[in-house]
């Protein structure tokens, strides 16, 4: 169990900004953490991780103190118990694949767990390739199998799935949440993807400025709960246009645009960049094999 | 012309940019890491010798290290090492003259590299000394090769530091830029021609080296 309750003043562009966060994460549960840029995640995790020393509060993760201002305790990284996956992957670029993951062996540990983690992540055919020819999903592959070494309690993701497109993040999520279950995992993710969110965790934290503004289940959070929709789906407002009497919206989901028709009272509150969800209740949508 | 202060020339280069290497990784790491308010008046230390003239800090290293002063006759009795016309001098001397040609290269190389480079490794377990070794100085192979090379070829062609606290002894402090002052002194244009023709040589390959590497024109001894 992560029991985390830090403070920490933070010197961004637009001044200084101070960041609490208070949260528990049960064993084995897989949360996310979701908000706008800047809002405090990625320190979060790296509070969390031993990186970035908070200004006061205490980290303690299953009974151990990891930080305590009080108490003067403050773990170094290198002996916390977690797998970090960042946002550019870091792979070691003198390194070829395997040995980025051997690098992560503690001294007496099982090579063993390498094989197992090639085998697992699919890595066989670029065991033997420099980081600098790989793409970003082999890359990302990479660096959450570097990350599962050690096998740590703790896997903190910072947005690892942001620069792939579709197919591949699809694909990966799948490797996250097996990599997840297999390894008895406590997971905290940083995501913007809702699709994403909504798969892979059963807790979500929004962000705003340094807090926590909201939490709950992904699907109440995301207003998936609240109507008896037939068909829904989440996306992003691109534009809202004026024709005649009515307002056309459009709408991006997945990686398809579509167009909604919208009078005024709704549009009123809507603005190119805010996520909506589509719902249709009155009609049957028509399905057909493409 | 003789062999012995090429030979002697090549021997300092040597062990000054042995000594240097050693000494300038722990201090470039430490300048490309720290936010220590004393870093610029450690940065400007290190560039002196860029700007300032080489009798200058040979000057103040014959005052230091004359046995008639106080810090060179502790030396001399205590430790029994003397600095003041010796080759252990000259080294020193060469030490501090070429330190900006070894750590400029490298702090800029640390600078270059991603910090999760070492997050990563932090985070993987490994300590920072084991992440320095194994992350970061293969990763910045060629600002090291810069680094060495640049030192190398500086202390051949020192000369006022040289004269200053090292003399013109031949078999001990007589490199290859003095003899030459010296052979043009007693107008042996012959012999300073010798010595003259062999350190441009010599310079040229050294840089010649670096560029091709540094290239890419001789890959497979990069990463």
């Amino acid at each position: 169990m992560i029991e985390l309750n830090v403070h920490k003043t933070l010197q961004s562009a637009q001044g200084s900004m101070e960041l609490h966060v208070e949260l528990t994460v049960e064993k084995g549960q897989f949360i996310t953490l979701y908000g706008e840029s800047g809002a405090g995640k990625t320190s979060t995790l790296r509070m969390l991780s031993g990186l970035m020393p908070p200004d006061k509060g205490s980290i303690t993760v299953n009974g151990t103190v990891w930080f305590d201002r009080e108490r003067k305790t403050n773990l170094n990284p290198r002996h916390r118990n977690i797998g970090y996956v960042f946002q550019d992957y870091a792979l070691f670029p003198n390194m070829t694949v395997s040995q980025n993951l051997e690098f992560a062996l503690d001294r007496k540990q099982d090579k063993t767990v390498v094989e197992d983690l090639i085998a697992t992540m699919e890595l066989q055919q670029l065991r033997h390739r420099k980081p600098g020819t790989l793409s970003g999903g082999q890359k990302q592959r990479v660096a959450l199998a570097r990350a599962l070494v050690r096998q740590p309690g703790v896997l903190l993701l910072d947005e690892p799935l942001s620069a792939l497109d579709s197919a591949m993040r699809q694909k990966l999520q799948q490797y996250i949440l097996e990599a997840h279950k297999k390894y008895g995992l406590t997971t905290i993710l940083i995501s913007h993807d809702i699709g994403e969110i909504i798969k892979l965790s059963d807790k979500v934290y929004e962000m705003q400025n340094g807090k926590i503004v909201r939490q709950g289940a992904p699907p109440d959070m995301f207003g998936l709960g609240k109507t008896s929709a037939k068909f829904r789906f989440t996306g992003e407002v691109i534009r809202i246009q004026k024709e005649d009497v009515v307002y056309v919206v459009t709408i991006r989901i997945g990686n398809d645009a579509v167009k909604v028709i919208a009078d005024q009272s709704e549009v009123s509150h809507l603005q190119p960049g805010d996520k909506v969800a589509v719902a249709s209740k009155a009609f049957n949508p028509v399905i057909q094999k493409i | 012309m003789e062999w012995g202060p090429i030979i002697l020339t090549l021997k300092l280069a040597a062990a000054t940019t042995a000594i240097l290497f050693v000494l300038a990784v722990p201090l470039a790491y430490w300048l490309s890491r720290t936010t220590s308010r004393i870093k610029p008046v450690v940065e400007a230390l290190v560039s002196m010798p860029l700007v300032l003239p080489p009798t200058v800090l040979g000057f103040y290293m014959l005052l230091a290290f004359s046995p008639q002063n106080a810090f060179g006759d502790w030396l001399d009795k205590w430790l029994g090492i003397q600095l003041v016309f010796s080759f252990a001098g000259l080294v020193l001397a060469s030490v501090l003259y070429s330190l900006p040609f070894m750590v400029h290269p490298i702090q800029s190389g640390l600078s270059s590299l991603p910090n999760t480079l070492s997050e990563a490794s932090y985070t993987l377990g490994k300590s920072k000394w084991t992440t320095l070794r194994k992350v970061l100085l293969p990763n910045i192979r060629p600002s090291l090769l810069t680094g060495i090379v640049l030192s190398f070829a500086h202390t051949m062609g020192e000369f006022g530091v040289v004269l200053m606290i090292g003399g013109n002894i031949p078999g001990k402090t007589r490199v290859a830029s003095i003899a030459i002052y010296d052979e043009v002194e007693a107008l042996n244009y012959g012999a300073a021609n010798g010595y003259s023709l062999i350190l441009l040589a010599l310079s040229f390959i050294t840089l010649l080296v670096v560029y091709l590497i540094n290239g890419g024109y001789l890959k497979r001894f990069t990463v």
